[in-house]
């Protein structure tokens, strides 16, 4: 017997309204020998996840196994029973979500959890699943392996409930594990602690597994083996290496293009006039206090300056206020204190007191492509709204410019008569951002419009972003956690911590240290695309994301306090750091000095790098 | 659509039907006595028997539930329009505008729409006006509750918060971007809001304070032919079906209409 898994043909079908089937994964095979990890990768609707399930004999509602083989072991799983199925499910596969957040009953400890699989099936008694689930919160790099498991599911910080999951699926020794997508949920700096756990436990154990996700960089740290899927049809299987390398077919080079986003022109010159101006910020949530300050305070002091035909990038991880910082600007959230000037006059913070024009010449455009477009209207509707509330423009005038928007990113006139569900994640983005481009703005606030789209489709939206900014003389905000699209796409660059500026310069002063500690963490965080990177990285990373509820640093210090692995006992937690300005006019808020930082970034910069060379000598 | 569904749909229709062509297809007038036996049995003559008078049950019948399904839709209406209307005003201003309607209709919520009714009769006296604009009184606040959770979860949706960062008033945010992404839950909550105004009117009316002889609805027939529940007359019991059927008919429909509504959301 020469593989663990093999899976010979596999075909699933999903029941159309009409009674019809439609095949949504044709003709799979693939398998996996003893302790190896094969990747499927592929994007959203390529059938990834169905695979995935249909591993644990599963077929999600309306989907059907229409035929092929399945053989794990010496079981062939698509000839179970339901009482086969149950003996096989968490005891001999078992599965790790994309959201542990969701998979975690939040009424029942930790613990309770994590044994139930061993226990349901037998496996073990509760006192020896019980050390041995501390044994794996030890191996998963978890802090206080042995009190952990008596913590409710929102004591813990994400990377760490998704290392718990880990824990769970590996309780009960399972032949194979299923991941799914898990870390896609998570910021960069956490995925990096979760991904090393996942490597280190996979490494140790010889577990055998399937890792599904759509990010080819993450996939490069984990398989050994990669299949690329598109369509439910297999398009490549190979080597991590040579797929990496020397991919053979042409959507497998396409997902490596846009994996790794190339810089898109820069825009207007740097001394361009200041279009938005954003001095002293403070801004944020609830009940407003005797000081005029929000209980909660999520933007603090933000100084910003965007130039008139210029892209500013603003990157941090969920919860550091860059949304609030677009909802400040586009008026939806009052500012506490500090003003906004747009071209040098200030802009009522209040929706009420701005007037149309102002809201004209500042468009937003969020995220979520699917709940931006309202279900009710159709395209041409959304479109013909801002056409007549900003420019007065009616009947044939404004069919005639929804067809040259529509024209303009580039979707088919036809898509007019139809409503928002009847189009793709893609198209609605565009639909999105043509109703922004409608208003004719000065201003886009771009929230994080590529992160909710596939690689592909995302890059697509990317290029459409700088050439619209080309002919048309935007400017943009473009908020973002991925530094990677924010490198394609802008000439500035701030980076957001816990509501303040902890950096910020030009494109080019990202690429190249000094950073402010966080940035440094959040650059070098970001996988690359290539084995081994995750083996080779400095240790200064390696700093646990605080749990939820340790509390903020006390108002006024750094507020990168307690994950900094260069922060001075005495100082740091004593005085509130200064704004450096270093040459080129970036600027960092630290206690270290550029040169300081310089000289730990390089140094331990330089360790991924001399790995490089051991590889290449080793070939 | 569900053999339920179908179920419901069929006697909805039906009982629309009676209530529009009743009068028209009565085969006596209403007030007619028209048979010497009282609490008559189920004949040829007579398809749902005599009642106490010797009246014939099924043009009473036609004729009382003009007036139950009648007062009990203009009621249902009134009681979801402005309960509707009144939660996209809240929804929509938020802050202490949101809060003021909120308490009071919290406030009109606490009484009870039987006691109220009761009150409001023993007040002003039982007519068809009063009898509608005290259901429609007392099921505002729950069409409001509901429309208002509806409002509150569509107006944090980011179409709705685009809206707002283009400009728009308030007015049309509520009407065009809100209104129509909560009209079919609405509509289901229209359904129950019927059903429960049946049930109010036809229990005034069984109490005797809802419509007046010689006008008659579901309830007063059964209440006029209590004596032949003794007898098993069907006079009693076939208007009680009538409410029964009426009710659980148009729970049914509602019920298959929002599972429908939930399968296509999941797809």
């Amino acid at each position: 017997m020469s593989a663990l898994v093999e899976v010979q043909g596999l075909s699933v079908v999903v029941r159309n309204a009409d009674g019809g089937e439609t095949a949504i994964v044709k003709d799979v095979s693939f398998s996996i020998p003893k302790g190896r990890v094969l990747a499927l990768i592929g994007e959203s609707g390529s059938g990834k996840t169905t695979i995935a399930l249909s591993l644990l004999g599963y077929a999600r509602r309306g989907c059907r196994i229409a035929g092929g083989s399945i053989r794990i072991g010496e079981t062939q799983v698509l000839d179970l029973d339901d009482e086969g199925l149950y003996a096989l499910r968490g005891a001999k596969v078992s599965y790790i979500a994309q959201s542990a957040a969701a998979a975690f009953n939040p009424m029942k400890t930790i613990m309770d959890q994590v044994v139930e699989g061993a226990v349901i099936h037998g496996t073990a008694t509760r006192a020896a699943a019980e050390a041995k689930a501390v044994e794996l919160f030890a191996a998963l790099a978890l802090p206080d392996p042995k009190g952990i498991g008596a913590r409710y599911p929102h004591q813990v910080s994400g990377g760490q409930l998704q290392r718990l999951m880990a824990a769970m699926a590996l309780i009960t020794d399972p032949e194979l594990v299923v991941l799914d997508e898990p870390t896609t949920a998570l910021d960069v700096t956490t995925q990096i602690e979760v991904l090393r756990a996942f490597k280190k436990v996979v490494r140790e154990r010889g577990a055998t597994a399937v890792y599904v996700s759509h990010d080819l960089a993450v996939v490069a740290q984990m398989a050994d083996q990669i299949l690329v899927l598109s369509d439910g049809e297999m398009r490549e299987i190979g080597a991590t290496d040579d797929i990496l390398v020397r991919p053979r077919h042409a959507y497998t080079q396409s997902l490596l293009a846009a994996a790794a986003p190339q810089p898109r022109g820069e825009g207007a010159a740097k001394d361009a006039a200041a279009l938005l101006e954003i001095r002293g910020l403070v801004a944020g949530y609830g009940r407003v206090g005797a000081d005029g300050m929000p209980a909660t305070r999520v933007l603090d002091d933000i100084d910003l300056t965007i130039a008139r035909g210029r892209t500013l990038g603003v990157i941090g991880e969920s919860g550091s206020g860059k949304t609030t910082l677009a909802r400040v600007v586009a008026g939806l959230v009052p500012a506490a204190r500090g003003s906004v000037l747009f071209e040098g006059q200030p802009l009522p913070t209040n929706l009420t007191e701005r007037t149309r024009e102002q809201f004209r010449r500042i468009q937003i455009v969020f995220q979520n492509a699917d709940t931006v477009l309202n279900p009710a209207h159709s395209i041409a509707r959304i479109l013909a709204r801002p056409l007549a509330f900003y420019h007065g423009v009616r009947g044939e005038e404004a069919a005639k410019r929804i067809a040259r928007l529509l024209d303009l990113v580039k979707l088919p006139a036809t898509l007019a008569t139809r409503k928002p569900a009847e189009l793709s994640g893609g198209q609605k983005q565009r639909v999105n951002l043509a109703r922004a481009l409608a208003a004719e703005p000065d201003l886009i606030l771009c929230d994080e419009v590529t992160s909710a789209l596939d690689t592909v489709v995302g890059a697509a939206v990317l290029d459409l972003l700088a050439e619209l900014r080309r002919e048309l003389g935007v400017s943009l905000m473009f908020i973002s956690h991925d530094i990677s699209t924010v490198r394609a796409v802008c000439d500035d660059v701030a980076v957001l911590y816990s509501g303040c500026k902890v950096d910020s310069g030009r494109r080019k002063d990202i690429a190249a240290p000094p950073f402010h500690p966080y940035a440094d963490l959040l650059i070098s965080s970001v996988p690359e695309l290539r084995s081994g990177w995750l083996d080779g990285l400095p240790a200064r990373l390696a700093v646990e994301a605080p749990a939820p509820g340790a509390g903020k640093p006390p108002p006024g210090l750094c507020t990168f306090l307690d994950r900094c692995p260069v922060r001075i006992a005495g100082l740091c937690d004593q005085v509130a750091p200064p704004r450096r300005i270093l040459e080129g006019g970036k600027e960092i808020l630290c206690h270290h000095t550029g040169a300081e930082l310089e000289a730990v970034q390089v140094t331990k910069a330089s360790g991924p790098g001399s790995r490089r060379r051991d590889e290449t000598e080793r070939i | 659509m569900s053999l339920a569904g179908k179920i419901g749909l069929f006697f909805v229709v039906a009982w629309l039907l009676a209530a529009i062509f009743g009068p028209s297809i009565a085969p006596h007038p209403v007030g007619a006595v028209v048979s010497p036996d009282v609490f008559g049995a189920f004949s040829s003559a007579y398809p749902l028997g005599t009642d106490y008078l010797g009246r014939d049950m099924l043009s009473r019948i036609l004729y009382g539930s003009r007036f139950t399904i009648g007062l009990a839709l203009v009621a249902a209406i009134c009681a979801s329009v402005t309960g509707t209307t009144i939660a996209l005003v809240a929804a929509t201003a938020g802050g202490w505008v949101d809060e003021l309607i909120s308490r009071l209709m919290d406030a009109l919520i606490s009484i009870p729409s039987k006691m109220l009714a009761l009150v409001m009769v023993a007040a002003f006296g039982s007519s068809v006006g009063l009898l509608i604009l005290t259901a429609a009184v007392s099921y505002t606040p729950g069409a409001f509750r509901i429309a208002r959770s509806l409002a509150v979860n569509v107006r944090t949706l980011e179409y709705v918060l685009a809206a707002r960062a283009r400009g728009e008033r308030l007015p049309y945010v509520g009407v065009v971007e809100i209104l129509p992404n909560m009209v079919n839950p609405m509509l289901a909550d229209f359904g129950l809001r019927f059903v429960f105004v049946v049930l109010l009117l036809s229990g005034m009316s069984f109490l005797g304070l809802g419509v007046q002889p010689p006008d008659a609805d579901l309830g007063s027939l059964v209440r006029e032919n209590i004596s032949g529940l003794f007898e098993g007359a069907p006079a009693v019991v076939v208007p009680a079906i009538a409410i029964a059927t009426l009710t659980v008919s148009v729970n049914l429909l509602i019920d298959s209409f929002s599972g429908r509504t939930g399968r296509v959301a999941e797809n």
